[in-house]
């Protein structure tokens, strides 16, 4: 039986947070209970209206309100297809597969020392763990932040959950290099580390894990076109054969996008 | 009303199927498609051992389409044997199992390979543009084309289907080098060999440079071309390239293909292989058409 689909759902709000990055709230219908599926990490494929636009575009969720059957997404305009996103107002409409992927996982360290961090558009995923992890019982949870110059997207949400240290490229605020430095810095300990951003930021993270001897969960990103693990069009490698692929390639709409670091060769 | 089709041999319950690599094996859209509402299932490339692919980025989106460098990744036979036919045969569909190799004797051991297996038809790929040997190679020159559909047919127990390029000069000749080397039906079009320039970067967007391109962007393309091949050949043809909707199916229908298959649609609406089915029904039941082979080459 087919029992999932592309619904449609409604925009209930959307502002502008810096120049070319938006938060849009989004209401599932009814019949489709979204919200109380979703985890931290989960993405979901948003469609653009303008049909020569084929493909969705994978965006991670930033807050889960389950009561509501609402997402909230934090995106940056990257292309013709989030430019068309973003002119959505309340009441419009958006076609949407959600939840999709794998998210975040919890266990019994994420309730220690846990380390947060997150680079430029990979910020907003991590503030929905943060905020899920407190909502959980999470007393200590420490947030690294990176990015290029002094914006500070989602800084001040994030210091409801966490106590956050920030690094920029520029200097203009916090530490001027990058979230390993700020950790260094300050001498950050940790029994898990869950993380979002760049790929330099995770290959940097995933060494300092290591060297810690701690688990790291890092999300990834790449270019997608189905999003539910057919085309085989966004794999990453992998350190083992995958049982699926038969080969060393994990696919990252369907086994991530959340993996642990020592899983994947990056 | 009939939407059934006798496609080289085989009953299909209606001509709908999914464009290989679109769908992989099925599994993935099982929550989004009921299975067995579809004439048959067409699974992703299988080749005799398991194949990694190109590197990533292998896909973006361009004005209509899109463009793919997958590069055949594939769990090889074996596992496909072991898990992907066990998992198909649960439905009451067709299964249609795509083909690809580097050599034609790599070819041939994946079809003795399925010799016994309960598959409907076979699918021979000598025409994926991402590949340094062996697929397109093989499907631009007819006399090698015609061959390696003669060795196929000599160890093939199913029908064999040649799925041809549209990277070619002639398409008609390419139609006719498969029908004279034995092929059961030809199934057209791949997808078209393109480039994609990221200007900021002053890069290629794809790490193995050129792609194949597919969705709406080339449907005119397929459907002269399935016009131009099913009149070239006696043999059935099973039509694809840019297929989202019932309309766009019916197109190729009347152009001459017995069946279509979905395949860029898929990525778009997950659901779009049903809603083409139901939207042929409608389109017959509205204008009293009372079997769909009546459509069938119209023109």
């Amino acid at each position: 039986m087919a029992d999932k689909k592309k619904c449609t759902a409604q925009v209930t709000s959307q502002i502008k947070l810096a120049e070319d990055i938006y938060s849009m709230w989004i209401k599932f219908p009814e019949d489709a209970d979204v919200a109380g599926m979703a985890v931290p990490g989960q993405f979901i494929s948003m469609y653009c209206h303008d049909g020569s636009r084929m493909l969705p575009r994978p965006i991670s969720i930033c807050e889960i309100n389950t009561p509501d059957n609402m997402l909230r997404v934090v995106y940056r305009i990257a292309g013709k297809g989030t430019e068309e996103f973003s002119k959505l107002g309340a009441d419009s409409t958006i076609d949407v597969i959600a939840p999709l992927g794998n998210g975040f996982t919890i266990n019994a360290h994420s309730f220690k020392r846990t380390l947060l961090i997150g680079g430029g558009i990979g910020i907003p995923p991590m503030l929905g763990l943060a905020r899920s992890l407190k909502d959980n019982g999470s007393t200590s949870i420490e947030a690294v932040l990176g990015y290029r110059d002094g914006t500070l997207l989602l800084k001040d949400e994030f210091e409801a959950y966490a106590r956050v240290y920030v690094s920029t490229e520029d200097g203009s605020a916090g530490i001027k290099g990058n979230v390993v430095d700020v950790i260094k810095e300050y001498g950050i300990q940790a029994d898990i580390i869950y993380a979002c951003g760049p790929l330099p930021m995770l290959c940097g993270i995933k060494a300092l894990a290591r060297e810690r001897g701690i688990k790291a969960q890092l999300s990834l990103e790449e270019r997608m076109a189905c999003g539910i693990g057919a085309c085989l069009g966004c794999v990453c490698q992998s350190k083992e054969k995958d049982g699926h692929s038969n080969v060393n390639n994990k696919r990252i709409c369907k086994d991530g996008p959340v993996f642990d670091s020592e899983e994947i060769l990056i | 009303m009939n939407l059934s089709v006798n496609f080289a041999g085989v009953e299909m319950k209606n001509p709908v199927t999914t464009a290989s690599g679109t769908f992989g094996s099925g599994a993935e859209y099982k929550d989004f498609v009921d299975l067995n509402k579809l004439g048959a299932v067409t699974t992703k490339g299988v080749s005799s051992v398991p194949w990694e692919g190109n590197q990533t980025p292998r896909i973006c989106e361009t004005y209509g389409g899109m463009l793919n460098a997958i590069g055949l990744q594939n769990p090889g036979i074996d596992l496909f044997i072991e898990r992907d036919i066990p998992f198909l045969k649960q439905y009451d569909t067709k299964i249609i199992v795509n083909i690809c190799g580097r050599t034609p004797e790599e070819y041939a051991e994946v079809v003795q390979k399925l010799a016994d297996e309960d598959i409907d038809l076979l699918e021979i790929n000598i025409s994926c543009p991402n590949l340094k040997a062996g697929g397109l190679a093989f499907g631009q020159n007819p006399e090698v084309a015609r061959q390696i559909t003669d060795k196929v047919k000599r160890c093939a127990k199913q029908p064999v289907i040649m799925k041809l390029s549209p990277n070619v000069t002639d398409i008609t000749e390419m139609a006719k080098a498969a029908e004279a080397g034995g092929a059961d039906a030809i199934s057209l079009i791949n997808t078209l060999t393109g480039m994609k320039i990221d200007i900021n970067k002053r890069t290629f967007v794809l790490a193995n440079k050129t792609g194949g391109l597919s969705g709406p962007a080339i449907k005119p393309v397929a459907v002269r071309m399935v016009y131009q091949a099913a009149h070239a050949v006696k043999i059935p043809v099973l039509g694809m390239g840019g297929i989202r909707d019932s309309e766009d199916a019916l197109e190729f229908i009347m152009a001459g293909a017995t069946m279509v298959a979905v395949g860029t649609a898929n990525f778009n609406n997950p659901s779009a292989t049903e809603d083409v089915i139901n939207g042929i029904a409608a389109f017959m039941e509205k204008n009293r058409v009372k079997d769909i082979n009546e459509l069938i080459g119209c023109l």
